[in-house]
């Protein structure tokens, strides 16, 4: 068998060209079937790295480091790898449906936005990375542009510019890494940091990380994400919500863990208070949002701030890497879910408000389950993945008698049923009379399955919790 | 897996899979439908009776499987969990045939009967959790089965009902979670075990003293124990079948066994008594009991004088565990199988009244006794249980509490059971009165079901309850024979004290 | 001071003002503009750090070059969706009404 980590990067590069070149029909064709391999080329990735119980290394073109580029794939890496792949699957079948051939700048886009995430995951070079960062923030952009309307455009813009100062800021920081100890090497670099490393390097890792939060979404630099996710067609708001954000979390993730191990100790309440304050203040959009996507949208800020809490926690026994691990996984599916029904939702009743879903449970009970699964991973009921991330995490903190963590996390889970149950409540509501008569749209069965699909995949994680913790483990 | 791993699953899976299938089942499948519940209410049966033969003779029926490192989903069929499975099934079988009836004609049919199957799901699950892990994860599976059943009807007032349930249980399950993991934390992830797996000394008093005080107003939600009964009376909006099966078997038996388990095979009930968290126990037991039979005066809905009835009769299991002996032990756990034999007796038959007449208040019921004989008397057996009435099944749980509360030198208990029986008496025999013995009005409030020859009302809605009510003079009367509701749970104290003693 | 170390710090210079441009200007050709001045200065810190020991080092100087191809991509993104936003709403500043998302 052939290595499976260029393949991982080119085949998404190559059918996005070809779906460029042979317009939106036969793309989406490409697409689903180079997705559809590179999904069995990141599980077969992740069963060579949990045997193998390392990293595993491949120099592209036979150049290794230093001169070359190396990638590289631990069992985080085969984690996301498999996630992205997992969740753009049946998210470009519920596109195909969605766009019905109409969005031939869809495909080149996701296309080179899965390249680019993929390459992210493999990359082991700091300044590999910052490229591959910059091509997943393009190619974002370019989705969320795509409608064409000019809420979306100046979403986009927006977006633009967080991603680009953000990654700007990781740019200068790696300069500054260089500057210091002449690699960008992550193996290379992970010896040489040290607690008394030069103020130069302190502030490089400040600025990384920084960097990483904007794009990251965590509170305060939020802003750009509920226009840009909660703009864009239900499909681009799903890859975006549940993969985009994931892969600069991942990056900050694999940074803090690897080469700034030794600096980023005296920081580690910072990032948890920013994630506590993303989960209340979140949810409290969420509760108050009155178009369904920007309540989805909200959500996803909060979310993102479980991830951020694990990281005052991370220590020898790992709870709180596997808490972050598993999270990371259940949002991933249930939030492309989440916008999967929604999108259903809105194409049904013709608008994009909560207090019009009245009555959709008699109707389209598949959407309406697919949206109540995916908000239980959300609330982190059982037996959900989402369920077991906060078990774990409470756990981590009550290990290192962290009260207040515990308080954050059992309150973010019931203003997650808030919201979430402020949208089933209005499903199950009678519509009126009048609203009863107004026309709708017949609602699309792939459209409806993939969503279920992906939601009920985001509850029976729950039950594979042993080998995505096996796999973490794997040389991480 | 050996047919020992497999049959606590099968239980399981005999009510889950048919309501899987229910989901997918178009509107107007009738009679698939109701083929499929009542196949696996059948199943259940069948499945339960080889359980019970089987842990009658000793032995164990377990199942695990690894979730997280040290954490296990595990499930064990020992003789506690099923006294509550076997009320389970055999109440579900009565409710199906009820609901099949009641809802004939009804919207979303497929929904509802989907939802219901998930509801005994949930309540199988919780009965044969062999953790603290497994009980939390199907009870809140019962939380989020109940609430498309409760808001069923889709009208604002059902959507009110329905939030506050949603408020309680929801707050409920994440104080409970706390406790869980808590504990967890402390003293490792452990299986329920006869007399408890916690020990003085696993941690300082006042930290179990406080996690005691999370699982107990966790799961209280559920058994609604004032003051977290507020939600019980707001979800009488929902429709008979729910209500009979809300508080007869699910969700209320769910919180009153989750405090069995908790007391019993988490703390062990002599460090329970040793923490000095027995007598709290019994105190909010016993101003519940009081309490909500003193609500249920005032009550002129009788669906409502109902659930303020239930809120009463569940804490006398509270009491029954939080009595410091073996006999009130038998008292608290053959109430839990008596008290869901004559609630839903009753449930069934205000369903019935509200169906067939369109009777929803005591106020309404003048003459209904000889419109419907048959439906008042099975009323009246299970009004008269409830009070405790000699020969009834009521009478053998009181019975066996009073000793318990003598025996633990608790006398003030016996006074509470006294009053609860009195104000019991006075919130069902006017009820009693008006329908046998005050005339019928010229018109019933709203007449749907008209009489044909003998039959008072549809044989689906009538059998249910008319089997219910000779189950219950059946247990009263067959009290001591083996087999026995009460036997049963002689065999299960027996086991629990065995270890402590 | 060395040249390298004072081409460094004009870097973090040009950085910071041009950071401070894309967060603070409202126009949005002034805010690429500001963006490219950022690039700029880390591309100088790279540049200006790598000089060792008087010997320049390529891997600066390709990392300067992908860089600087990244950075046309980003602006020449940037430049369409302006463009795109002007034909439509005629104007080169993001309309307002998003605010309302966080703050109604």
């Amino acid at each position: 068998m052939t290595d499976p980590l260029p393949w991982l990067i080119l085949l998404p590069l190559l059918w996005a060209t070809g779906a460029f070149l042979l317009g939106p029909a036969r793309g989406a064709r490409l697409a689903l079937a180079g997705t559809a391999v590179q999904l069995w080329l990141a599980f077969a990735l992740a069963a060579k790295v949990s045997s193998a119980g390392t990293a595993l290394h491949h120099p592209v073109g036979g150049w290794g480091a230093p001169l070359g580029i190396d990638l590289a794939a631990d069992g985080l890496a085969a984690l996301l790898l498999i996630l992205t792949q997992f969740v753009a699957l049946p998210l470009f079948l519920y596109a195909r449906a969605y766009f019905a051939g109409k969005s031939p700048a869809f495909w080149p886009l996701a296309g080179f936005l899965l390249a680019g995430m993929n390459a992210l995951f493999l990359s082991a070079d700091l300044f590999n990375l910052y490229v591959t960062l910059e091509l997943v923030g393009l190619a974002a952009v370019g989705l969320v542009a795509m409608g064409g309307g000019a809420q979306q455009l100046a979403a986009a813009l927006r977006y633009l510019f967080a991603t680009l100062v953000g990654s700007g800021l990781y740019l200068l920081g790696v300069a500054l890494i260089y500057g210091v100890f002449g690699t960008v090497s992550i193996t290379a670099l992970t010896p040489l940091v040290t607690a008394d490393a030069p103020p130069a390097v302190w502030f490089a890792a400040g600025l990384m990380l920084a960097g990483l939060m904007a794009k990251t979404a965590l509170f305060p630099f939020h802003y750009w994400l509920p226009p840009a996710h909660g703009g864009a067609p239900a499909p681009v708001s799903a890859l975006l919500s549940a993969l985009v954000v994931k892969a600069s979390f991942y990056l900050i993730l694999r940074l803090w863990l690897h080469p700034f191990a030794p600096l980023t100790q005296v920081a580690a309440w910072l990032p948890a208070l920013l994630g506590g304050a993303a989960i209340l203040w979140g949810s409290w959009q969420a509760i108050r949002a009155e178009r369904l996507k920007e309540l989805v949208a909200w959500s996803t800020v909060a979310q993102l701030g479980y991830l951020f809490l694990i990281f005052p926690l991370l220590g020898a026994d790992r709870l709180a890497l596997h808490a972050g691990g598993m999270q990371v996984v259940a949002h991933g599916l249930a939030k492309a879910a989440m916008f999967a029904a929604v999108g259903v939702l809105i194409q049904v009743t013709g608008r994009d408000a909560v207090a019009d879903v009245a009555g959709v449970a008699a109707r389209l009970p598949v959407t309406l389950f697919a949206f109540g699964l995916a908000g239980i991973t959300l609330m982190g009921l059982p037996p959900s993945g989402g369920f077991l991330a906060k078990w774990m995490l409470i756990d981590a903190a009550l290990l290192r008698g962290r009260w207040d963590m515990v308080v954050v996390i059992l309150a973010g889970g019931l203003l997650a049923a808030v919201y979430v149950f402020r949208v089933l409540r209005q499903a199950f509501l009678l519509p009126s009379s009048g609203e009863r008569r107004r026309v709708e749209r017949r609602p699309v069965a792939t459209l409806e399955w993939t969503a279920f699909a992906l939601a009920a995949a985001s509850v029976l994680v729950g039950l594979r919790g042993m080998e995505i913790l096996r796999l973490l483990e794997a040389g991480t | 897996m050996t047919a020992n791993e497999a049959l606590p699953l099968a239980v399981i899976a005999s009510s889950l899979l048919p309501g899987l299938a229910i989901f997918a089942l178009p509107e107007r499948s009738v009679a698939l439908r109701s083929a499929l519940n009542l196949f696996g209410a059948l199943a259940k049966l069948a499945l339960v009776a080889t359980l019970l033969a089987g842990v009658a003779a000793g032995e164990d029926y377990a199942f695990r499987y690894a979730v997280l490192p040290g954490i296990d989903l595990a499930f064990k069929a020992d003789a506690l969990a099923l006294l509550f499975v076997t009320l389970s099934a055999v109440l579900w079988l009565f409710t199906t045939l009820y609901a099949i009836g009641y809802l004939e004609n009804a919207p979303h049919r497929s929904r509802f009967f989907g939802f219901f199957s998930l509801c005994v799901t949930a309540t199988m699950g919780i009965a044969m959790a062999a953790n603290l892990f497994t009980f939390f994860i199907f009870y809140e599976l019962l939380t989020l089965a109940t609430f498309p059943l409760v808001v069923h009807r889709g009208t604002p007032q059902a959507m009110r009902g329905g939030t506050i349930y949603l408020a309680y249980t929801l707050l409920g399950g994440t104080l409970l979670l706390a406790g869980i993991v808590w504990l967890n934390a402390l003293a490792g992830h452990a299986e329920f075990a006869h007399g408890g797996y916690l020990a003085a000394g696993d941690a300082p008093n006042w930290q179990m003293q406080v996690i005691f005080l999370l699982l107990i107003a966790g799961v209280g939600v559920k058994a609604a124990i004032v003051p977290l009964h507020g939600w019980l009376p707001q979800a009488m909006v929902a429709p008979a079948p729910v209500s009979a099966l809300l508080h007869a078997v699910a969700v209320v038996k769910a919180g009153a066994f989750g405090i069995v388990r908790i007391v019993y095979e988490v703390y062990g009930i002599e460090f329970a008594q040793s923490l000095d968290l027995l007598a709290p126990l019994a105190v909010f037991a016993a101003v519940t009991i009081v309490w909500g039979s003193f609500r249920a005066l005032f009550q002129d809905d009788l669906k409502k004088r109902l659930a303020f009835s239930t809120v009463s009769q569940v804490s006398y299991i509270v009491l029954g565990v939080a009595l410091f002996g073996p006999l009130g032990t038998v008292g608290g756990l053959v109430h839990l199988v008596h008290q869901g034999i004559m609630k839903i007796t009753l449930f069934f038959c205000a369903g019935n009244f509200a169906e067939t007449l369109g009777i929803h208040k005591v106020s309404e019921m003048d003459g209904a006794g000889r419109r419907m004989p048959l439906t008042t008397l099975a009323f009246s057996i299970g009004a008269l249980g409830m009070m405790g009435a000699p020969v009834t099944a009521g009478a053998v749980s009181k019975a066996w509490l009073a000793d318990g509360a003598e025996a633990a030198g608790m006398d003030w208990a016996i006074w509470v059971l006294w009053t609860s029986s009195l104000l019991n008496a006075a919130y069902f025999l006017p009820i009693l009165w008006r329908a046998w013995l005050r005339p019928a009005p010229a018109a019933w409030p709203e007449e749907r079901i008209v009489a044909r020859g003998r039959r008072e009302t549809a044989w689906l809605l009538l059998l249910p309850p008319l089997v219910t009510a000779i189950m219950t003079l059946a247990a009263g009367m067959f009290a001591e024979s083996p087999g026995s509701p009460l036997e049963w749970a002689k065999l299960i104290a027996a086991r629990e004290y065995r270890v402590a003693h | 001071m060395t040249s390298g170390l004072i081409f460094a710090c004009a870097g973090v210079v040009l950085f910071a003002m041009g950071t401070a441009g894309v967060v603070l200007l409202d126009h949005l050709l002034r805010r690429i503009l500001a963006f490219n001045l950022m690039g700029s200065g880390a591309f100088l810190v790279l540049i200006g750090l790598a000089q060792r020991d008087g010997m320049p080092d390529p891997v600066p100087q390709a990392m300067v070059l992908t860089g600087i191809v990244v950075a046309v991509a980003a602006t020449a993104l940037a430049l369409a969706l302006a463009r795109r936003l002007f034909a439509l709403t005629g104007g080169y500043g993001l309309p307002q009404s998003e605010a309302k998302d966080g703050n109604d």
